[in-house]
């Protein structure tokens, strides 16, 4: 099973949620992929060994100057205009290139080669709980977090039997979609503010082109007004568990603490979320038994 | 005409609250100035929500094109199946189809298909806008979800907020930039004459502060730092000024975690309109006042 928690709107509280819930999950033995590879924060909180890595490349054309003939194919295939053909050579711009290979393929001179470049690297490490977490960082500069997210996907693929959580960056777009693609469940975390409200429903609208189920997590309840709350009964999304608006919550977390680690009190609601995902997926199995009760 | 960029590498650290903030305190005297926003988080905008304003013009945005497969011609042959690197074309009841989400528009199957069975075509993904504000014209946009091409659409929504802040003096272009440091943020920062980044003294706000650090020196954007909740750790806001003072950054100031920001955020309104003598609008004023001699002292 796969669940993916994203959000819309940034700050509300993803990695709060996932690390928590892998945390609380640990019997389970889960895998924690952080997919916020622009900026990502669940190791802060996990504090794991990293100890392997690897690199991520796409990859991009070089040209042979000595049989190219400036005839302009590759420019005219290539629809991220990564190459300009200009009097007697063609230049590439590499940061531009998706790394199709359709300039490749098409050149009447088999003038290009396709030559790696590295866009990010992925770490992999066990940290507080025994949770094998992997996260993937994008290199500095890099337009494109998606294949980056794409490789860390199919890193050392677990298997279907395996409890996976994706921590999903935010937003709506492309970057998203590939962290939510291929999930069993979206949780979106949410706080109950206008900006909040505006972000889940767009975050909704994915979920539902994606064709995933989602739930909620209600993240600073009490904040806000009743909106948040109001429009997920309209829309029958159901609220897994809240998390008061609190400053001593909000210090724990500024200071790197896990959720449940500074307030353990919050583990069954997290093992009560996993049971309210699982049901909803298969209602004819029975509830685990004594999830998010840590021995 | 000056272009100052809201960034913060982390989401919810208040890029949205303080930039509407400053576009409201650009209207006092002294120190007027003109105002053009710009909301460059095209795939979650919120800025419209602070200033409800009033739609003057919307133009639809057209993304990247996508591949069709004409299943009248397609032969199954699978040479798309080869090409495609993205593994967006798959065999449903019996015949080949491009999944759209997948699709990265790269074109490698229309140029191989023997059969010239796969046509590309251009995707309706989102609008932009141009609307009035009482702090001046407002450029947002709204990505539809899912959809890719956010840096090019960012680039858009920037060429008319900047034609319009061209054409009077004492014009500032006050642009809310998305979170992150990839292709929306480089298409955001390109041209600004100073980024002002929004952190929050937490462990996640100190380490993602310095990853947009990073980016605003790798594209040479100067760059300015103020801390916003700023009582929630003491030890992180420490650690985030020796880290300014190291990379030789100025700290524009502190603001206090303040209600007056939520209220004033359902009430549909900037903070120092909603609460003026309020702390954190207090707070915000003065990093106002220190941006304005920045950018035209």
């Amino acid at each position: 099973m796969i669940i993916t928690v994203a959000s819309g709107k940034g700050g509300t509280g993803k990695t709060t949620v996932a690390t928590s819930l892998a945390y609380t999950l640990a019997d389970l033995s889960p895998v924690l992929l952080d997919c916020d590879v622009e900026a990502p924060n669940a190791h802060l909180f996990l504090e794991p060994d990293f100890d392997s890595w690897r690199e991520v490349s796409i990859p991009v054309p070089v040209i042979d100057e000595d049989r190219c003939t400036a005839c302009g194919r590759c420019a005219d295939v290539c629809q991220f205009h990564a190459i300009v053909v200009a009097g007697t050579r063609a230049s590439m711009f590499p940061e531009l290139c998706h790394g199709c290979g359709s300039c490749a393929v098409q050149c009447p001179e088999a003038a290009m080669s396709e030559v790696p470049r590295a866009i990010g690297t992925l770490e992999r490490g066990r940290g507080k709980g025994n949770v094998d977490l992997r996260h993937g960082r994008l290199n500095i500069g890099e337009p494109l977090a998606v294949p980056v997210i794409r490789a860390l996907k199919q890193w050392a693929w677990p298997g279907t039997e395996q409890l996976v959580i994706r921590d999903a960056p935010p937003g709506t777009s492309c970057p998203v979609v590939e962290a939510m693609r291929g999930s069993s469940y979206v949780i979106l975390v949410t706080e109950p503010t206008p900006f909040g409200l505006h972000d889940l429903n767009l975050a909704v609208e994915l979920t539902r082109t994606l064709g995933i189920p989602a739930g909620i997590v209600l993240n600073r309840d009490g904040l806000g007004d009743m909106r948040v709350e109001n429009y997920c009964f309209q829309e029958d999304l159901p609220i897994l568990m809240r998390i008061p608006f609190e400053e001593r919550i909000a210090e724990a977390l500024a200071g790197g603490h896990l959720l449940v680690e500074a307030f353990p009190a919050y583990e069954p609601d997290f093992g009560q979320a996993y049971n309210c995902i699982q049901e909803s997926l298969h209602p004819e199995r029975p509830a685990a038994q004594g999830l998010g009760v840590r021995p | 005409m000056k272009e100052l960029v809201v960034l913060s590498g982390k989401g919810g650290t208040g890029k949205t609250s303080v930039a509407a903030a400053m576009a409201h305190l650009g209207q006092e005297a002294p120190g007027f100035v003109h105002i053009v926003l710009a909301d460059a988080d095209v795939d979650a905008a919120n800025l419209e929500l602070v200033f409800r304003p009033v739609p003057i013009r919307q133009e639809d945005f057209w993304g990247g094109q996508i591949a069709r497969i004409d299943a009248d011609a397609c032969n199954n042959c699978e040479e798309c199946v080869q090409i495609c690197r993205f593994d967006a074309i798959r065999t449903h009841d019996g015949q080949l189809q491009i999944d759209p989400m997948s699709c990265e528009g790269c074109a490698a199957c229309f140029y191989i298909c023997p059969q010239g069975a796969i046509s590309m075509q251009a995707q309706l993904a989102g609008a932009w806008f141009r609307a009035d504000t009482r702090c001046g014209p407002l450029f947002h946009a709204a990505l539809r979800p899912g959809e890719e091409n956010s840096g090019r659409l960012v680039t858009l929504i920037k060429r008319h907020a900047r034609q319009e802040a061209m054409a009077q003096d004492d014009t500032l272009l006050l642009i809310d930039g998305p979170p992150g440091i990839s292709c929306p943020v480089i298409s955001t920062i390109s041209g600004a004459d100073l980024a002002l980044i929004v952190t929050e003294p937490s462990i996640a706000g100190f380490h993602d502060l310095r990853r947009v650090l990073e980016t605003t020196r790798h594209f040479r954007v100067p760059a300015a730092v103020c801390i916003n909740k700023a009582d929630l750790s003491e030890a992180w806001a420490v650690a985030i000024e020796a880290e300014c003072r190291a990379q030789d950054l100025e700290i524009l100031g502190h603001i206090p975690y303040d209600e007056a920001v939520t209220r004033g955020m359902v009430a549909g309104q900037p903070v120092t309109a909603f609460a003026p003598d309020s702390p954190a609008s207090q707070a915000i004023r003065s990093i106002w006042q220190r941006i304005h001699s920045l950018l035209w002292e």
